[in-house]
């Protein structure tokens, strides 16, 4: 019953969208306040019948209704109660549902946060919100449908796929959709100023806190699944371009040169065209990511079910959101046309050529992952490996490491490079010495480790004094920009670090026998065979010390998942400020308990995901930022009066 | 129309012919793809062996039906296929060669310490040059190359039950009598 009822709040949901879409645009376009009013009810509606049908597929997982043929795929009577719960995103369709509930919570926070705009606008911009939840909701309605009944009910259900039997497979997809589906807003905003014809700094001023908060959640939801990579492959890697982990980092980059070119948007009354291209291509390639993954044209481990039906479907969605966004675009292109004049040696310059910088960084990432795709097309066959997209991202991080400092010192419309540098030359001095310690402390370090060193100082050292330098009031924007521009140095520095100095063994160890490893003394203690929660593990016991010190004990596991029958690798990690060190259990040698022990001291990497923390801090901190209130505050204030006057 | 709008036009015309291309890529599921190579002899090789350096090439597999397996130790999807590949092995039907692809000897070596090594040899393709004459896509994919060294079967992705035993026990059946000791 449960289930039907959840059937029905997703087709009443599709309903509401459906309203949310038509009225307030046929509202807007016949001049009726009443239908332009209907707006944010339905905004509401439509988020609360769709967070009720979530709610009831989370409640079908944890009362283990296996007459649901998506649970029982999913979940089983020994899966725990916490993987129950996160199981419900698990897979393919629930996963799209969480998707969707997501896109309505947005919808419903900018229906209740818009009160400084006026009825119009309010009106066009939830109804492009609304076509938007109409195409998904029917996506989920029609071609992944989650609350579909398998009758007769089995006794018992298959499993979840026990790679994702983690904490972080609990977070991640929640908090990744969330920056994913946040970027529609900025996108939204933009159609419905296209729309209007008009895009002046009140829209851009009012799109940056969304982009800001958007790109907010997308920096944590990628940092939390590298950090799952990290431990729960057992690899020890971070990073795999993986093309779905590239679906989610491409609406990063394009997010991160929308960022940067609204603010010169907004204060210079420059690059508004390139602001809206870059608005429409973050939300794009979000969908792109989306029909990338579900669509099974490319393989990846992220394996959920592919079915070319629901790849014609989410590429039909992306044909008529794109091209009709860039169609939009082109009609309208005559109206965005700049007005404020810069010379080459501006920030505007600078800031241009970040958004260009990482437009291109985008633009080679999605080559690199459609690559064997276009060949495909043409007959021929390639593969693109991690190779490609290592030494293509350096090579254009390195200019933007360079040139970010600049780019915050400069001033708009017109500066002199000679007094920029003069203002630089201590941050520059500091850097290279920092550097040179850096260097001498963990030497020798190869070319690429020691620009990655050097470029970290360099930002660090600069944002920094900025504070110093900065004449104007410290507001939250600023100290969000260098909050984030700090992540940013500590994130190159993290990389730098791990990718050219981690050290890795791998050795037969028998019980009793001590590995040295730079210091550690590592003691293999054994194996011991455990049963735990619904899996069986064979469970190492390591003992690490330094001079004598007791450092950590750690215990690797291998596990075997009975339901699935494929064996899990669980490395043992003890985290530390300056290296983490992880052991992984490989396989069982001989019968005397000898076993293969992969081994790795990996240097800073936590400080890579402390920068993405950082960066994600700044965003929020500056999407607070009073400016962006204050003007909301004065709008509806002016809003009241016009009404009163009326 | 004036020149801004032209202009403007060109993003549309660039997001449309990516919309054809991947429209293209659908319409032939990767994973059923035939192989132009099937039935076609197998492309010459000569590799080095990542145990042991020596040369492997088509003469010195002549006689015999073998697998081909493509893996990689920076191929996710290789992980989740190598218990298959493992199990296969151990069945002793045919033997199973590797093709490690585009990778390091190092942390192939170190992979298989972790993962098991199942393979009979493996063949190095620092370069993926033998790759690209078999048309390998992408890690891991899986050749059936029967005793007259021709290929029989191609499998693009992971191994699992169904293509073992729909796809290639049938065919190994079927040409096991080019088989010769």
């Amino acid at each position: 019953m449960l289930a039907e009822i959840g059937q029905f709040t997703l087709a009443f949901g599709m309903m509401l969208a459906l309203l949310l879409a038509a009225l307030p645009l046929y509202g807007y376009f016949t001049k009726n306040d009443n239908l332009m009013h209907t707006a944010r009810p339905l905004a509401y509606l439509q988020f609360i019948f769709l967070l009720v049908s979530f709610l009831i597929l989370v409640t079908l997982f944890i009362t283990q209704d296996f007459s649901v043929a998506y649970v029982w795929r999913n979940s089983n009577l020994a899966l725990p109660l916490r993987y129950r719960i996160s199981a419900t995103w698990g897979a393919h369709e629930g996963s799209m549902l969480l998707w969707l509930m997501i896109q309505t919570v947005w919808t419903a926070a900018v229906a209740f946060y818009s009160k400084s705009l006026s009825r119009s606008q309010v009106a066009r911009v939830l109804a492009i919100l609304g076509i938007i939840s109409l195409g998904f909701t029917a996506f989920v309605f029609f071609t992944s449908n989650p609350f579909l009944r398998s009758i007769p009910a089995p006794f018992d259900g298959n499993d979840l796929n026990p790679l994702l039997q983690d904490v972080g497979l609990i977070i991640h997809p929640p908090i990744l959709y969330m920056g994913y589906v946040g970027m529609s807003v900025p996108f939204a905003i933009s159609i419905a100023a296209l729309l209007g014809g008009k895009i002046d700094e009140t829209w851009i001023r009012w799109s940056r806190p969304w982009t800001n908060a958007a790109w907010g959640f997308l920096t944590f939801g990628i940092v939390l699944g590298s950090w799952w990579a990290y431990y729960e492959l057992g690899w020890g890697g971070w990073w795999f371009w993986d093309p779905v982990e590239n679906a989610s980092f491409l609406p990063w980059l394009a997010g991160t040169a929308l960022i940067h070119v609204q603010a010169v948007s907004e204060k210079r009354n420059a690059f508004r065209g390139w602001t809206v291209l870059l608005a429409i291509l973050g939300f794009s390639l979000s969908v792109l990511g989306t029909f990338l993954v579900r669509s099974g044209v490319l393989t990846s481990v992220h394996a959920f079910a592919s079915d070319p039906k629901r790849g014609v479907f989410v590429l039909t969605l992306l044909a008529i959101y794109a091209g009709g966004a860039l169609f939009l675009y082109a009609l309208r292109a005559n109206k965005l046309k700049s007005q404020g004049g810069f010379q080459l040696s501006s920030r505007e310059t600078l800031l241009l050529a970040n958004s260009i910088i990482f437009s291109v960084a985008c633009f080679m990432v999605l080559l690199g992952t459609l690559f064997p795709l276009i060949f495909e097309a043409f007959g021929k066959k390639i593969s693109v490996g991690p190779p490609y997209f290592g030494s293509m991202f350096f090579m254009m991080m390195m200019p933007m490491a360079v040139l970010l400092p600049l780019g915050m010192y400069y001033r708009w419309q017109k500066d002199d490079i000679k007094r920029v540098m003069k203002q630089l030359m201590p941050s520059l001095i500091i850097a290279l010495a920092l550097s040179l310690i850096v260097w001498f402390m963990f030497k020798p370090l190869n070319i690429k480790a020691t620009m990655g060193v050097f470029g970290a100082s360099w930002v660090f050292i600069t944002a920094l004094f900025y504070f110093k330098e900065y004449k104007g009031k410290l507001t939250r924007a600023v100290w969000g920009m260098q909050i984030a521009h700090i992540g940013v140095a500590i994130y190159i520095f993290g990389v730098s670090m791990t990718e050219h100095t981690d050290f890795e063994i791998d050795s037969l160890m028998q019980p009793g026998e001590v590995k040295i490893v730079q210091g550690y003394e590592i003691e293999f203690k054994g194996v011991e065979q455990k049963q735990i929660e619904n899996y069986q593990a064979s469970q190492g016991h390591f003992v690490v010390r330094k001079d004598g010190q007791l450092i950590a004990e750690m215990n690797p596991q291998k596990r075997f998942y009975p339901r699935r029958g494929n064996p899990m690798t669980e490395a043992a990690i003890d985290p530390g400020f300056s290296r983490d060190l992880y052991i992984s259990l490989g396989e069982q040698i001989n019968d005397k308990g000898g076993w293969a022990v992969r081994i790795y001291i990996k240097p800073f990497i936590r400080w890579m995901w402390g920068g993405g923390i950082l960066m994600m801090l700044g965003g929020f901190w500056a999407a607070t930022d009073r400016r962006y209130f204050r003007h909301a505050k004065q709008m509806k204030q002016k809003n009241i009066d016009k009404y009163l006057e009326a | 129309m004036n020149k801004t709008v032209i202009k403007a036009l060109i993003p549309l015309l660039l997001f449309l012919t990516l919309v054809y291309l991947l429209y293209q890529g659908l319409g032939k599921d990767t994973r059923l793809l035939p192989s132009a190579l099937i039935n076609k002899p197998a492309p010459e090789f000569a590799l080095p062996s990542l145990m042991n350096g020596k040369i492997i090439d088509n003469n010195a597999l002549k006689g015999k039906m073998y697998l081909l397996n493509v893996w990689a130790s920076w191929c996710p999807n290789c992980r989740v296929e190598h218990p298959m590949v493992t199990e296969f092995a151990r069945q002793n039907i045919i033997p199973v060669y590797g093709l490690n692809y585009k990778d390091e000897n190092a942390t192939a070596k170190a992979w298989l310490n972790q993962f098991g090594n199942p393979y009979t040899d493996i063949l190095v393709d620092d370069k993926g040059l033998v790759g690209i004459d078999f048309g390998v896509y992408g890690a891991p994919e899986t050749f059936l190359v029967d005793g007259n060294g021709i290929i029989r079967h191609k499998i693009v992705g992971e191994l699992n039950p169904q293509n073992i035993q729909n796809e290639l026990l049938p065919l190994i059946e079927k040409y096991k009598n080019t088989v010769k000791n």
